[in-house]
Parts: C-alpha cells; structure tokens; sequence
C-alpha cells in the first residue's frame, strides 16, 4: 500500500496539472506558440521519437563519458594531493577556483580550442570539469574520513605509510567517494546540456541542440517534447547512481 | 607496574586519563619528562570507548588486521584470529561485519583484536562506557577471565567507580590542572572476583574510599 501511494501520488498530482494546463490552454484559446497544449506535446514525442531517443542518447554518452573521464583524473589527483598537505593547499584554491566558475563563461574557450568540427570534445571537456569537483572532494575528503582511533591502532601497530593508505584510508574513502560520483554523474549532464548550448552548432546533435533548433523555428511543443525527455534521462540517471551507491554501500558494509 | 597487574584510572573529565593512556601506547610524546615502557612494538593493544572496527572488514579480518599489518602471513593471520574470536566468545561471527554485531559483540571483537597479538600490556579507555549495564558486567567478568589466561597487564579508564574497584588490582584517582595521580587504593581481593563481590564490605569500603578521593579531588579543582 504505501508502496503503490508513493508511485500512485505523483502520477496523479502530474495528471491532475496536465489536466489543467490542457483545459486553461484550450479555454483562454492561448496561441501554441506561446504554450501548446501537453496533447499537442504529446504528439511532438510521439512524433519525434526516433530522433530524440537518438539526440538524448547522445547527450547521456557525451554526459557518462565526461563522467569517466573526471572520475579517473579527480581520483587519481585527489589520491596524489591526499598523499602530502603542502600539495594539497597548493591545490585547493585551483580546484575550487574551477568549481565555482560558470561553465558558460568557459565554454567559449573550450570550442575555440576543440575547434569548429568537434564540438563534441569541448562538450565532454566542460562536463569533464563540472563533473570534476564533487569527485575530487569526495576523494580527498575520503581519504581523511577514516576513524581517528582507527588511525591510532594503525600507529600502534606500526603500519607503513602504504598500508595506511591501502588497508586504512582507501577502504574508509568509499562511501564519499560514491557520492562525489552520483554528484558528478548529474553535474556531467548539466554541464553537457550547457557546454552544447554555449558550442550553438548541431555539430555535436544533442538534446540542447534539438532545442535550440526547435526554438528558432517557434516550434514550443518541439521545445516541450526535448525537454521532458532531459529531464526524464537526467532523471533516470540519478535513480540509476543512487541504486548503484546503494548497493555499493550495502556491499562495503556488509548491511 | 609490575607484570599482570591490573589497573584502574579514575578522574574528572579533561584530567589527561587518555592521554595518560597514549603516553602508554607511545600515541604521543610527553611535552616534558619520559614514559619508561617495558613493552617493546607489538606488546601493547588498545581498546577504545567505542568497538573501532572497520566496517568494511569482516569480525575475523578486523582481528587478523594487527597480525597482518606487522607482516604475519594471512593464513596464518586469520588462524589466530579465529582462536582469538573464540576465546571472547564469538567463535560463529567470523563473517559478521561491524554494522551486522550489537554493540557488545563489536566490543568484544575489539577485544580479540587486542588480545591476538598476546600483548603484555593492555590498555582499555573507558571500553564499556557506551554498553549497557548488564552488557557491562558480563564483559568486566568475561575480561576478568581472559586475563587469568593471558596474564596482560592492564590498564583501563573508568567513569565508573564500581567498575574501577570491581576490576583493578589497584585504583589511581587523578586529579586535574595539572592532571596527575592524586591517590591509590588497593583493593585486597582475589582476582577474578568471587560471585557476589559486590554486595561484600570490602568491595563497599574500597569504593567508598575512591569516591572520597574523588569528591576530594574534585573539590579541589572545583
């Protein structure tokens, strides 16, 4: 019972706005332009299927590829800064100073660089570097997150410098480092979506491109047809990395 | 201390009872004056107030982790383990894993995880402050016990009065700022405690005489 409420609730309440959006849509007879109906939408999907699936899928391998690639470069940096504190508040400031500048401000530079035929690398580049920083702080954060009595038993028992980090802060790092990478993985797909607006071409044809496009020619349910299938992927991809962090957890614990 | 002995650190929160522990352990250095330890690398354990297990290993890989740390083989390593666990009771929750064990059972672990390198001096910070009551006095007799075995010294602290004189050979009260040994007390009765300790005049007489050292010493600092 509670089961089914927690899927039957928000089915109903998104029914129940769509029902309203379609009456208001029809009653104050606004131009579809302006705001299509969702049955007009709906058509749109159904419509333009095949080339969403196509452009979403896209978007997901240049967002899970950007992904892999900041996973593997944070890890091994925030494994390497983590070894040494003089390196570590070497590389705070740069790695924060990546963090909270806009990816937009730099996408610019990022297509000027990959140039004007591989939009698709400047894409997974930026989403690379937005994907960057929860991983990295998850990792070094990680790797100081082991009990500190532990470390002391560690000390009595006079383990090395390797044996620490491999029977001790390793281990004790997984449970920040999978959410610096379910962080990541939702990061990766903003930063995608916003680094193939910035790149503006339909170079890379993803789903901000069939936005873009559809946008230009005042197509709004074209609009509201990509939309709903980013925000469904994007969706989904957080629900599949929580799964995942879930198990991971319940195998690193043992419960 | 002589070899075997047993005893208790009681004292006003902040008076350097851990600390007095880690100077023990050779954790830390003395900002002035020397420890003299006996026991070499490897001959003491430790167990904290709370289990201190890693969670990602299993009960038997927790406690083979000091024998493998100091290089001993892993068959070998686990072996050891596996008697160690034995002896404190918990021969069938090899393969439990921390989150899976109450909080008495993951003490107890702690405790094989100690006792497996046969250390000759045990030191204890407040181990059962976090257990409940009966939970706590079955482990004090359960210790009482791997101790006529092992034959470590220990030394433990305690908030508790009762379980200082119910455990130690010898009670020390310290006292704070700056923190150092105000008394001891001897407490005259064979070890492990014969049934009903507690209820005898000499245990109330010996308790008696370290809360009045305590109230001295807290009105002191006070």
């Amino acid at each position: 019972m509670n089961r089914l409420e927690r899927v039957l609730a928000p089915v109903a309440l998104i029914t129940l706005l769509l029902l309203l959006w379609e009456t208001v849509c029809r009653a104050a007879r606004i131009p579809a332009f302006l705001l299509p109906p969702p049955s007009q939408v709906a058509a749109a999907l159904v419509e333009g299927a095949p080339s969403l699936a196509l452009a979403a899928w896209r978007t997901l391998s240049m967002a899970l590829l950007a992904l892999a690639a900041a996973s593997l470069f944070a890890s091994s940096v925030g494994l390497f800064v983590s070894l040494d504190r003089t390196v570590e508040n070497a590389v705070r400031p740069l790695a924060v100073g990546l963090q909270v500048t806009p990816v937009v401000a730099i996408a610019p530079l990022f297509v000027i660089w990959a140039g004007i035929d591989h939009p698709g690398r400047a894409i997974v580049a930026l989403a690379a570097i937005v994907a960057f920083f929860p991983i990295y702080s998850g990792v070094v954060t990680g790797l100081k997150s082991a009990d500190p009595d532990l470390e002391r038993l560690f000390d009595l028992y006079g383990a090395g410098p390797m044996q620490r980090l491999l029977r001790l802060r390793m281990p004790a790092a997984v449970p920040a480092m999978l959410e610096g990478h379910k962080v990541a993985a939702g990061l990766a797909v903003i930063g995608a979506v916003v680094a193939e607006f910035v790149a503006g071409s339909g170079g890379a044809q993803g789903l901000a491109w069939r936005i873009l496009e559809a946008g230009n020619r005042l197509q709004t349910a074209r609009m509201f047809a990509a939309i709903i299938v980013l925000a469904v992927m994007a969706g989904l991809l957080h629900f599949a990395f929580q799964a995942l962090e879930a198990r991971a957890l319940v195998w690193w614990r043992g419960r | 201390m002589s070899d075997g002995e047993i005893v208790a650190l009681v004292g006003p929160s902040g008076c350097g009872k851990s600390t007095a522990l880690r100077l023990l352990a050779g954790l830390e250095t003395p900002t002035r004056g020397r420890t003299r330890l006996a026991a070499g690398r490897g001959e003491t354990s430790m167990v904290f107030q709370a289990a201190t297990l890693a969670p990602w290993l299993t009960a038997l890989a927790n406690v083979a982790l000091p024998l493998e740390l100091a290089g001993a083989p892993r068959g070998e390593a686990r072996r050891r383990a596996a008697q160690a666990l034995q002896r404190v009771g918990l021969g069938g929750s090899q393969g439990a894993r921390p989150a899976q064990l109450s909080g008495g059972m993951a003490m107890r672990v702690a405790l094989a995880r100690a006792l497996v390198t046969a250390p000759r001096v045990l030191l204890l910070d407040e181990p059962f402050a976090a257990l409940d009551e009966i939970t706590r006095r079955a482990l004090a007799d359960d210790l009482l016990l791997l101790w006529q075995v092992e034959r470590a010294a220990i030394v433990f602290v305690t908030h508790s009065v009762e379980e200082a004189v119910y455990m130690a050979a010898r009670v020390v009260v310290m006292t704070c700022g700056p923190g150092r040994a105000a008394a001891q007390i001897t407490v005259e009765a064979p070890l492990p405690r014969p049934a009903g300790f507690r209820a005898t005049p000499l245990f109330r007489h010996a308790a008696e005489a370290v809360s009045a050292e305590l109230a001295l010493v807290m009105g002191a600092s006070a």
